[in-house]
């Protein structure tokens, strides 16, 4: 029998098999850190004299806490400026390389690996940070782990783990013009549940997978953790080779030749058995919001707010009734009658360049609804950078957006750039808890089109909505 | 990690239970940058009173907490057993422990020993009648003493090895060692190294300023 690309990860990175019950060892190729979850882990180091067994595999960066306006002025908040403070130090102390704020190559750490060519396929990545999974649309083994396990990455390069299981998700047919890479994965996600994934690596397969940009790609492994599962693959293709080739780690000459050859290697065998399957058709998939509370509380564009009455499970009718109450939405209403205050367009989830070039599109020339916020964190400062060079920044600005520096601001709000209470966004990350976005804000889930969309016409909308609309998507 | 034999040292009666790991140490010290330095925060919110049990003379110096039923339940922070060594603790007694709080336990070197309620309420009245009498517990033996009372503890058996081998998870993978540097030898050309740095040209990046209202 034929093994996963998943197993094939695993075995590849075997340093050790465990026994007795014991956890296999796995080799880490990537060790991410960032200011929030990697401070006590330097701490544990220096307690027990241990180094950073391999500074060379290991990168830092500025993304959770840090400001998107005035980057050139001391951070504001105090906690904040300890943490990152604290960072630079652990960096300089432990010889990690860190790109701070004001740097070129800073932002949100998931975007910023791809961009140096950090991550490519067959690696084992790891982060203190549950969107690292963002990075297995690479063909990598990509998951984010404890401050414990991230002093243990420091000291050791590898982490004890126990074995998991593998899920395929097939998604086939055409994807609509309209619809995304994030419609795709809030689709998964509100089929499966927020827990579907538990235990799980989950492996995209299928036409409309294959048909994705890079980019777009990592949009849908960026989201596997709102699925429950760990980490989320995709085997890479020519579409893979092309996006990292040339990047500044990437490798050259030779060794690009070999690798490719490798890389080539990493599919799932045709008679490999997955624990589990699920299907989903692109063809008729029709942009997807959140109407509730966590991601799996989503529906196409066209549906109206869900009737806790008519759910079955009770458990589920309790939670809808509850984000309902949180949301202050009412069962029945259009979700295109939704009346958005602020539009998010960020994250590691929607932050590159394609994502910014795609809402601008929309946006050219058109309006924003009156009173409306529009907020524009481009993932990194490179990403801004091309931007800007796009001249995407005019577009943005002359629109109406702010036009701000890179950081996962609102997506976490954990910067000054938060939500009110009661204050309703349509944003373009990941999240839509509680209170994530900012004590009592209001989050809906939405794609880079359907956020430009809504900041042109105020309320949930798609580009199709748009009265003078290409003709192609009305 | 220090290896763990015997510990003896001043008991500490908690009779409560349910004690989660909110109560340990609240959420707003968690914003600390350190693994150290958390023994303020250690119950936080009942230390304000001056008749909780660490705020009498005699129990100061406790090592040895004998708490009621389901310790550690809640949130999974690790600062709760942070604090509780940061205290001074080495042994926390009680008859069921949350999982989660039981596995942190296990990685930083505090003792969880389970002992039946009947046993702790035996060891709650011989140290109520006796404040800042010692307890000794022995790993190797699994036993509990106080006094003339020896109760016997339960405890997983891998924990109880990594415990008096005095391993923590990284010390038990560095064990490993030769494994892992074996492996890097195998390590094929085209990995990635983050260093030497390779990146595009420095650039200026633009300040964004507050957009006027």
């Amino acid at each position: 029998m034929g093994t996963t690309l998943a197993e094939k990860l695993w075995t590849s990175h075997l340093v050790r098999k465990g026994e007795d019950g014991a956890p296999d060892l796995i080799y880490i190729d990537l060790h991410m850190c960032h200011e929030v979850t990697s401070p006590q882990a330097f701490e544990g180091l220096r307690l027990a004299g241990r180094p950073v067994r391999r500074p060379d595999l290991t990168i830092a960066t500025e993304d959770h806490n840090t400001p998107t306006l005035d980057i050139d002025l001391p951070i504001a908040d105090e906690t904040s400026r300890i943490q990152i403070n604290t960072l630079r130090s652990n960096a300089e102390e432990c010889g990690v390389r860190i790109h701070s704020l004001g740097d070129a190559d800073q932002g949100v750490v998931h975007v910023v690996g791809p961009q140096l060519g950090l991550t490519m396929p067959g690696m084992t990545v790891v982060c203190g940070d549950s969107h690292t999974s963002t990075h297995g649309a690479f063909g990598s083994l990509a998951f984010g782990i404890g401050t414990s396990e991230v002093e243990h990455v420091l000291a050791t390069q590898t982490l004890p783990l126990k074995p998991f299981k593998t899920m395929a998700i097939n998604v086939n047919g055409e994807l609509p013009e309209g619809s995304t890479a994030k419609d795709i994965i809030l689709a998964i996600i509100a089929k499966i549940g927020t827990g579907g994934g538990q235990g799980y690596v989950l492996e995209y397969r299928g036409d409309a997978i294959r048909a994705l940009s890079m980019e777009a790609r990592m949009t849908v492994c960026n989201m596997s953790i709102e699925a429950g599962a760990r980490a989320g693959i995709i085997a890479p293709d020519q579409t893979t080779f092309d996006y990292v080739q040339g990047r500044p780690h990437a490798p050259e000459g030779e060794d690009w030749d070999a690798a490719v050859e490798y890389w080539k290697t990493l599919v799932t065998d045709e008679d490999a058995v997955f624990d589990t399957q699920v299907d989903l058709d692109a063809s008729d998939l029709e942009p997807f919001v959140t109407w509730g509370t966590n991601p799996g509380q989503g529906l196409p564009l066209s549906a109206n707010v869900p009737n806790p009455d008519d759910i079955a499970d009770e458990v589920d009718r309790e939670a809808a009734a509850n984000a309902l109450e949180y949301m202050g939405l009412t069962p029945g209403t259009p979700l295109r009658e939704i009346a958005i205050d602020t539009v998010f367009l960020g994250s590691c989830t929607n932050g590159r360049i394609e994502d910014l070039r795609a809402a601008a599109e929309i946006i050219q020339g058109r309006t924003k609804a009156e009173g409306v916020r529009f907020l524009v964190v481009p993932g990194s400062a490179r990403v801004r950078l091309q931007a800007e060079a796009e001249g995407l920044d005019k577009v943005f600005i002359d629109f109406g957006a702010e036009w701000r520096n890179a950081g996962c601001s609102m997506c976490l709000g954990m910067n000054p750039d938060q939500l009110r209470p009661q204050e309703r966004s349509a944003s373009t990350s990941n999240r839509n808890f509680e209170g994530r976005q900012g004590k009592g804000g209001r989050t809906h889930l939405v794609s880079p089109l359907v956020a430009a969309a809504t900041a042109v016409r105020g309320t949930l909308s798609s580009p199709a909505d748009l009265v003078d609309a290409p003709a192609a998507l009305v | 990690m220090e290896k763990f034999t015997t510990h003896t040292g001043v008991g500490v009666p908690l009779r409560r239970s349910n004690v989660d790991t909110d109560q340990i140490i609240p959420a707003v010290y968690l914003k600390r940058v350190t693994k150290t330095g958390f023994d303020d925060a250690l119950f936080a919110a009942w230390r304000g009173d001056s008749e909780f049990i660490l705020n009498q003379d005699a129990y100061k110096n406790g090592s040895v907490l004998v708490a009621g039923p389901d310790f550690g339940t809640g949130s999974s922070r690790e600062h709760a057993v942070w604090a509780l060594k940061d205290y001074g603790f080495k042994v926390v007694i009680a008859s069921r422990f949350a999982d989660i709080f039981r596995g942190n336990s296990g990685k930083q070197g505090l003792l969880a020993a389970v002992v039946s309620q009947e046993n702790i309420e035996l060891l709650w009245k011989l140290l109520d009648a006796e404040p800042g009498k010692e307890i000794t517990v022995s790993l190797e033996d699994r036993t509990v003493t106080c006094g003339e009372l020896t109760v016997p503890f339960e405890i997983d058996d891998y924990v109880r090895w990594r415990l008096m081998e005095g391993i923590d998870d990284i010390g038990l993978t560095l064990q490993h060692e030769e494994d892992i540097t074996a492996f890097e030898a195998t390590r094929a050309s085209w990995r990635p190294q983050t260093l030497p740095a390779k990146h595009l040209p420095s650039v200026h990046i633009e300040a964004a300023r507050p957009v006027e209202a």
